[in-house]
């Protein structure tokens, strides 16, 4: 089983930890096409990719550096390094019908 | 006694003679020693045939003596397909042979081997393939002619764990390699453990002969093994298997029926090789075997292995086999080397000088079956012309042993599967692994060393490797003396086709020579399709002793260099291992709720829901709609308790709170007041209903929100996600499991808290629906939400957990006068929907949008955001497709439907049935479904297909059934 190393809890069983997706922007008053894109579409790319991950014991949430291609777990880190700044959202346009 | 083919003592390390046991096998009874396996105990008694082939059902005997292949299987008690010559005799076991159709002796099935000709490879490809209507029937016979063991369905249940092991470094194998390796590293300080698959340390230090001289290995044996267990940091696991090598150093050990799951650091490999064969006609006739396998014979068991014996062999280890076979008493009819020039030894001379002839550039071309075509009783012996071919006049040698030295294969599973990549050496003709990573180690004939000084030497360098490797202060490098030099004892092409066939090159399949080359021919070229189309490795052995013939075979059948030479991949496990092991125990984790006991006591039948245990209903099976009719009337009139500790609990503080919840959640909640309750619905990305619950206010910063039962996890974690992400000033915490929570509902619900509750005023006026209080019932600190779930005056009260049964208590003692009784989950999914309040993930599903589930009131929309707002607004604007609405049943005398039987308008399928139930405080059946939207008006008829494919009326009725008004509630 493979060990990944949590930022908070040090090296544990990877059947601890929850994958949570790949990183990515969220979005903010975006069209619909770039709003499914963030929702429906991952990039899976075969190299270094940087993803979400829950250790669930702890509740933690922190992000992983992996290359898919190797297995190999390049580096684990609080979602701090990041997300610096506080996140605020503008309210959408108005919608037509359709 | 036990045999006439038992040697006298000492010979047998592994039997104790002085405790004989009794077994059976095919219904005749054997004595044997304890410490005997079945298949050592036949052959003291002279029983060759152990089994017949998978395919052609040839008769079949001893190959290996290890356990490797899959000529000894048999049914040993309950246990079918186990290796005769692993199993160890018990008194009393009933072992029968397996895969012949009258007797063993005597099988009528064996006549398939004089069709072989009409058995091509791929036959079941081609021959079944059409016409498709006939193949069930093929499939049938097949099987029933090609199956192995028969499971007896009344075996009992077996025990089987697991248990942890946390070590720095695991040694695989005990042989010299191993136990120097173990050695070295546990000098170094490393905690070591030591894994061998055999019921003593020493590996071919226990059978093999090293030098002319015997008793060589035995005194080097002794002397490691001792110096092993007198390490203290090194622990032995014997009779274990290392089944594979997982990512990180983690090992799944198997040893009896208990699964170890090992954590390491590093690992030293020391697994040794498979002894292959010589591939002649009628190789796998019993009597035919591996030089090794007739060693194991005579010093693990004391079992001469035949009377007269031609040994063959292609490296000088035959000539040390030829001797041992001498000192049991063997006769020793000649010496067959395959070698055109081999060098002059000291084993050599030794047989010389024992007057044994020795034919050197030869081989044997056939093997002579005895009568009925049963045991070897002779070899025929020829000249080898050039590579794989010998003369067809042959020299014929009585015999009823045939020993070969084929060669080796290194055992090299748990190298590949660490990373290493296997090549062909030409050079050595033997495959060699490369690119091992740092933490992994190979030594000894792993790693293509055989000359028992250099392969000890070799085994303390690794050791040494391994402790540096894990970061050990390791010390020097050990010294290397030993010549280096000696050639690996392979031979290039042992592989002699021969004109009649039966040459057979993996025994488990019945494949010949041919067969591989015909695979070729029809364009299976790569070694894995090669695999797969003639299903060469697929045996139960895995391509143990037919890996190497085949990727010879393979690299020279489409023509390439021998370089070329390829394996399949070698997946775990490396050896037998049984669904219980992977099963293990059985374990059911459920929760419980601090106030379980008094459900017990109280007599309520349990069930599973979500992770947790919950009271369905109170009083016996036999009753159950009484029982639950008789809750739900009890809510309607007088006053009912339900525990809801299972319901999520989360406290959400800090300056954001306020903040976090309107981004949360689908409502608003900025100017939420203090001391009132919100209901909370959550969508998800996709604009689909998530979950649901309550938001109390208790203070401009601090939220406490409950999650549904099966939500509360998945919602805490959703959160906490997003507030990585937006950095708001506020702390979420799961309180779930450290408060109990009851709601008391009903019309009298009101008069049993004023019993109980001193510091809050109670009266309609002074706390009216919807609000919030703390306070304290019967002294317990505890937080009261109005909130009316069920639809009846009602308090939600949230407590510590450890007073969850205090207040339960409390509660009965000041509602005893009023009739309290407690409802489980069944009344109240009644009470609900009578109510038309939906459960979500009951009423909803992985794609239901707050339109269709008709909330669209919980949505406030003008915030500037809510997680999945876009989604929702993208689905709100499109026409919908679905909505949930009330039924009744048109005709209540027709069967009622069940939750999820289909809504129809024709053959068209437009929704299902999500909750349904006959309504005791209405007298009548009532549910929720699906329709299409322009079936959902009030009064309106729908199809429901229930069992049996029968069509019933549903009609729409508009939500609430019960109490529209919502006045009973707010009483």
């Amino acid at each position: 089983m493979k060990i990944m190393v949590c930022p908070l809890n040090g090296p544990r069983n990877i059947s601890e930890f929850i994958y949570g997706g790949e990183v990515k922007a969220h979005p903010d008053r975006g069209s619909d096409a770039e709003w499914a894109d963030y929702v429906f579409f991952e990039e899976n790319a075969a190299g270094v990719v940087r993803e979400w991950w829950y250790h669930a014991p702890t509740a933690y949430w922190f992000i992983a550096e992996r290359n898919t291609v190797t297995e190999e777990i390049i580096r684990t880190y609080d979602a701090k390094e990041l997300f610096k700044e506080r996140v605020d959202f503008a309210p959408p346009p108005e919608r037509g019908d359709g | 006694m036990s045999g006439a083919y038992r040697l006298p003592g000492p010979a047998g390390l592994l039997i104790d003679r002085e405790t004989p046991v009794d077994f059976r096998f095919e219904g005749v009874r054997y004595a044997a020693f304890a410490g005997d396996t079945v298949a050592s105990a036949l052959a003291a008694h002279g029983v060759r045939t152990l089994s017949r082939s998978f395919k052609y059902h040839r008769p079949r005997g001893i190959l290996s003596m290890a356990g490797h292949d899959a000529n000894t299987l048999v049914t040993a008690g309950y246990m079918v397909n186990a290796r005769a010559e692993k199993v160890v005799v018990s008194a009393g076991l009933e072992v029968r042979a397996q895969n012949y159709v009258g007797s063993l002796e005597r099988d009528w099935a064996a006549l398939l081997g004089r069709l072989g000709r009409f058995l091509p490879v791929g036959f079941y490809y081609k021959a079944f393939y059409s016409p498709k209507f006939l193949w069930p029937y093929w499939e049938r016979l097949i099987r029933n002619l090609a199956g192995l063991g028969r499971v007896d369905l009344e075996t009992p249940q077996g025990y089987f764990d697991k248990e942890y092991l946390f070590h720095d470094l695991i040694v695989v194998g005990g042989g010299p390699a191993g136990l120097s390796a173990a050695l070295r590293a546990a000098k170094a300080g490393a905690e070591v453990v030591l894994v061998d698959e055999n019921p003593v340390l020493g590996g071919s230090l226990n059978y093999a002969r090293f030098g002319a001289e015997e008793g060589r290995a035995a005194k080097m044996r002794e002397k490691l093994v001792a110096e092993v267990e007198a390490q203290a940091n090194i622990r032995v696991m014997t009779s274990t298997f290392c089944q594979g090598w997982f990512i990180d150093n983690w090992f799944p050990l198997v040893r009896g029926n208990r699964l170890y799951k090992l954590r390491t650091k590093g690992a030293v490999v020391a697994t040794g090789s498979y002894e292959q064969a010589i591939v002649f006609r009628n190789n796998d006739l019993p009597g035919v075997m591996f030089g090794s396998a007739a060693q194991r014979l005579i010093k693990l068991y004391g079992v001469k292995p035949g009377e007269r014996a031609v040994v063959a062999t292609a490296a000088d280890d035959g000539y040390g086999v030829a001797l041992d076979l001498l000192e049991a008493g063997v006769e020793v009819a000649c010496v067959v080397d395959l070698r055109a020039d081999p060098p002059e030894t000291e084993r050599t001379r030794a047989l010389t000088h024992r007057h044994v002839p020795i034919l050197v550039n030869a081989t044997i071309r056939e093997a002579v079956p005895g009568p009925q075509g049963k045991n070897v009783s002779g070899a025929r012996i020829a000249k080898i012309t050039e590579e794989g071919r010998s003369t067809a006049e042959t020299d014929r040698f009585n015999c009823d042993l045939i020993a070969m030295v084929g060669g080796y294969h290194p055992q090299m599973s748990l190298l590949t599967q660490a990373g290493g990549r296997a090549r062909y050496d030409p050079e050595g003709a033997i495959f060699r692994v490369d690119d091992l990573p740092e933490s992994v180690v190979a030594a000894g004939s792993v790693n293509g060393s055989f000359a028992l000084d250099a392969v000890i030497e070799e085994g303390s360098v690794a050791g040494w490797k391994a402790a540096k490797a894990i970061g050990l202060e390791a010390g020097r490098k050990p010294i290397e003396k030993a010549d280096r030099k000696a050639p690996a004892p392979d031979y290039p092409w042992p592989i002699f086709p021969h004109p009649g066939g039966k040459d057979f090159v993996d025994f488990d399949e019945d494949l010949e020579v041919k067969d591989v080359l015909n695979a070729i021919a029809e364009g299976y070229e790569h070694i894995e399709l090669q695999k797969r189309f003639s299903t060469l490795g697929m045996g139960p052995s895995q391509g143990r002793h037919s890996h190497l013939p085949a990727a010879r075979l393979n690299a020279r059948g489409r023509g390439a260099l021998l370089d070329e030479a390829a394996i399949t991949t070698l997946r775990w496990p490396i050896s037998q291992i049984k669904i219980g092991h992977l099963a293990g125990r059985i374990f059911e984790p459920v929760r419980t709720t601090a106030i379980h006991h008094r459900h017990i006591e109280r007599g309520a039948k349990m069930m599973v829901a979500g992770p947790w245990l919950r009271p369905e209903y109170y009083g016996p099976p036999a009753t159950r709609t009484e029982n639950i009719r008789k809750e739900v009337l009890n809510v309607r009139n007088n006053v009912g308790v339900i525990d809801v500790s299972t319901l999520g609990g989360l406290e959400v503080q800090g300056p954001d709170a306020a903040e976090f919840m309107n981004r949360m959640y689908t409502f608003a909640y900025l100017k939420q007041p203090i001391g009132r309750s919100r209901y909370v619905m959550m969508t998800d990305l996709g604009g689909v209903v998530a979950d649901d619950g309550v938001t109390a206010r208790f203070h401009k910063d601090h939220y406490y929100v409950t999650a549904t039962t099966s939500g509360a996890d998945a919602v805490y974690q959703t959160m906490l996600w997003y507030n990585a992400q937006w950095r708001l000033k506020v702390n979420v915490i799961n309180v779930t499991a450290s408060h109990a929570a009851l709601n008391i509902a009903g019309p009298k619900s009101r008069e049993v808290l004023a019993k109980v509750c001193g510091d809050i005023d109670l009266s309609k006026e002074a706390y009216p629906y919807m609000d919030v209080r703390e306070g304290h019932i019967a002294d317990i600190p505890a937080r009261l939400l109005r909130i009316g779930f069920v639809g009846e005056l009602g308090y939600e009260i949230h407590v510590p957990s450890g007073e969850g049964e205090a207040l339960w208590d409390a509660l009965f003692e000041a509602g005893a006068e009023f009739g309290i009784m407690p409802f489980g989950i069944e009344a109240q999914r009644l009470l609900r929907l009578e109510k038309g309040h939906i459960i979500i993930s009951q009423d909803t599903d992985g794609l239901t949008t707050p339109q269709e589930a008709d909330m669209t009131w919980a949505i406030a929309k003008k915030k500037p955001f809510y997680v999945g707002r876009q989604s929702v607004d993208i689905q709100a604007a499109k026409p919908l497709k679905r909505k949930l609405i009330g039924f009744e049943l048109a005709n209540e005398k027709e069967p009622a439907p069940l939750e999820c039987h289909l809504t129809v308008r024709g053959e068209e399928i437009v929704g299902r049935v999500t909750s349904i139930g006959h309504s005791p405080t209405l007298g009548k059946t009532i549910g929720l479904a699906y329709v299409a939207p322009d079936q959902a008006e009030p009064g309106q008829l729908f199809e429901i297909k229930i069992e049996k494919g029968r069509i019933v009326k549903g009609r729409v009725v508009k939500l609430p059934f019960y109490d529209p008004d919502g006045a009973r509630q707010e009483l």
